[in-house]
């Protein structure tokens, strides 16, 4: 069903802290794995190994340059996946029910089985989450690790997404976004965690944190204190310098 | 957004064939026998052509049945239901007109209001997308709208409706593009907005998250020269537009009729390759690249 379930309780997602993203893309690698040899249909690749390879990711990593007025320029690395937004046009516009917003958690989902391929709900997410698999010809996105989270066959600390999981920084974070008293969500509020284009109405549940404040270096020099200023001669020896800096070939 | 030539071709020939449709629903002109025949089996041909070819575009055609069944919500969804659904209707009207001579009025009306509601769906589509803002706008329907009925009364042979629509229908299109330019301005989406940055400062693309191509970029970053997009319009308004309006100022002949038809078509697909062509996707501001 196409029809947005009223909003849920739960609301399982992810913060993602551009503070410590270090831009290693090892959540690309691990999504790519995980989703390729579980749920749904392998993520392809096309001409992997020649000249123009592509294939299908449901993570990807930008890393952007930012310049501030009156200071240095600050890399920021960017990891970019579906927010799993509350208002999710990308559901609404799918004509087969294949997409869908689950209301138990709130996870967005396709069923690959229904879907036709038309494309559509990819055309009508803002954040370019959602590819379009060139072999099995239906519509891939993240599916939070569905078959992660909830799944008892693994160890415990595994029951988390394999972005959250392989994460060397700690830059990734799960959990319930839609209660107020959970640990993730203490964390937006302390950090001032944001929404994407928030502007589109989607309201996604997935937050970023941004780039802590840099701090500022203090205009000290160790060593200045033990230089005696220099200044300038007068009289005869002040007369000798300057005629002997303006020879030619004398250095000024 | 990449122009998929079987979506430009069913939106401009489906386009035209219920637009023709609702002419002959609403009894302009009232034909029957061989008459009827020919021009309800045109008016199919470009009908239903136009919505075979928009199938090659789906990976899964097979499945296309399940399309039917979320028009709650989805505006493509709608487009499959009002599509045969018009053309089921207009199909037992034109059988009584064929076979019968009999002219069933209620079943036209009811099978031209259905013609104009697919055009109406399928622009939606489109016009619903914020995405792209271009196209996120009431002008959207407005415009598939007036070159439907237009391409319609043209084929139908309604020769002073026709003119009028069609003076409608350019200035449409003319105003169209020339607001279409400013609206993603307008809409106020940047980098700044996408990726949340803009408060520490100006935000540039520095490394892509891929050297190669990928979906993203092949369906919805299409980037098209400026000047290459100027001679197109001019194309298209020539031909879509001001050809057939000079042809219908001449004395009529059926065989100027079919070339102002001929014509138009071929404005319309040059002015839908523009459409696609020239709309910037959102997305095209992560990777740097509006378009
Ligand atoms: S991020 Fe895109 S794909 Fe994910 S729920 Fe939001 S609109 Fe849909
Ligand atoms: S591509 Fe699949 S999931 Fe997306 S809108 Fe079309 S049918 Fe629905
Ligand atoms: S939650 Fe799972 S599917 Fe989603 S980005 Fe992370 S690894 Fe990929």
């Amino acid at each position: 069903m196409t029809t947005l379930p009223p909003p849920g309780k739960v609301k399982l997602g992810l913060v993602i802290d551009l503070d410590t993203c270090v831009g290693c893309h090892a959540c690309v690698v691990a999504c790519k794995g995980w989703n390729t040899e579980n749920y749904g249909a392998p993520l392809s690749d096309q001409d992997a190994y020649g000249a123009d390879p592509s294939g299908t990711f449901l993570n990807r990593v930008h890393s952007y340059e930012v310049q501030p007025e009156a200071a240095p320029a600050q890399i920021i690395h960017f990891p970019r996946s579906c927010l799993h937004c509350d208002n999710a046009p990308c559901v609404t516009v799918c004509p087969t029910g294949a997409s869908y917003k689950r209301a138990e958690d709130g996870i967005v989902l396709v069923n690959e089985s229904a879907c036709i391929g038309c494309g559509l709900c990819a055309w009508a997410c803002p954040y370019g989450a959602r590819e379009m698999d060139a072999a099995a010809k239906v519509m891939k996105k993240c599916t939070l690790c569905v078959d992660r989270i909830y799944n008892d066959n693994l160890p415990e600390e595994d029951r988390t997404p394999a972005c959250v999981r392989t994460c060397p920084a700690g830059a990734r974070h799960f959990g319930d976004l839609g209660d107020p008293d959970s640990a993730i969500n203490q964390l937006v509020t302390e950090r001032g965690g944001f929404d994407l284009m928030p502007e589109m109405g989607t309201q996604p549940v997935n937050k970023y944190l941004p780039p802590r404040l840099k701090d500022k270096a203090p205009e000290f020099d160790v060593l200045a204190p033990y230089l005696t200023p220099v200044t300038e001669a007068r009289g005869f020896l002040g007369w000798l310098d300057r005629t002997l800096s303006a020879l030619p070939g004398a250095r000024d | 957004m990449h122009p998929a030539l079987s979506v430009i071709l069913f939106s401009t020939l489906s386009g035209l064939g219920f637009g023709l449709l609702f002419f002959l629903g609403l009894g302009l002109p009232v034909v029957t026998g061989w008459m009827a025949f020919a021009a309800f089996t045109l008016a199919f041909l470009l009908a239903v052509g136009g919505l075979l070819a928009s199938t090659f575009h789906l990976g899964h055609p097979e499945r296309a049945l399940r399309a039917f069944s979320q028009w709650r919500t989805s505006w493509l969804s709608r487009e499959a239901c009002a599509s045969v659904a018009a053309l089921l209707t207009m199909a037992a009207y034109g059988a009584g007109l064929v076979f019968a001579a009999t002219r069933i009025v209620p079943l036209g009306l009811i099978g031209a209001a259905l013609s104009i509601c697919t055009v109406l769906t399928t622009s939606m589509i489109y016009a619903q997308l914020k995405t792209v803002p271009r196209w996120h706008h009431w002008s959207t329907p407005a415009l598939f709208l007036s070159i439907s009925l237009a391409g319609g009364a043209l084929v139908a042979g309604q020769n002073q409706i026709t003119l009028i629509l069609f003076v409608v229908a350019a200035a449409c299109q003319s105003w169209w593009w020339s607001d279409g330019d400013r609206r993603f301005a307008r809409a106020g989406h940047t980098m700044a907005t996408a990726t949340g940055l803009g408060q520490i400062g100006a935000v540039r693309s520095f490394a892509p998250p891929h050297t190669g191509s990928n979906y993203l970029m092949r369906e919805m970053i299409h980037q098209i020269g400026r000047k290459h997009a100027l001679r197109l319009r001019a194309v298209a308004l020539t031909l879509g537009y001001a050809v057939p309006i000079l042809i219908l100022l001449a004395p009529q002949h059926w065989a100027l009729t079919t070339l102002a038809t001929l014509s138009h078509v071929a404005g319309i697909l040059a002015s839908r390759w523009i459409f696609f062509a020239e709309a910037e996707h959102v997305v095209g501001l992560y990777y740097g690249k509006r378009g």
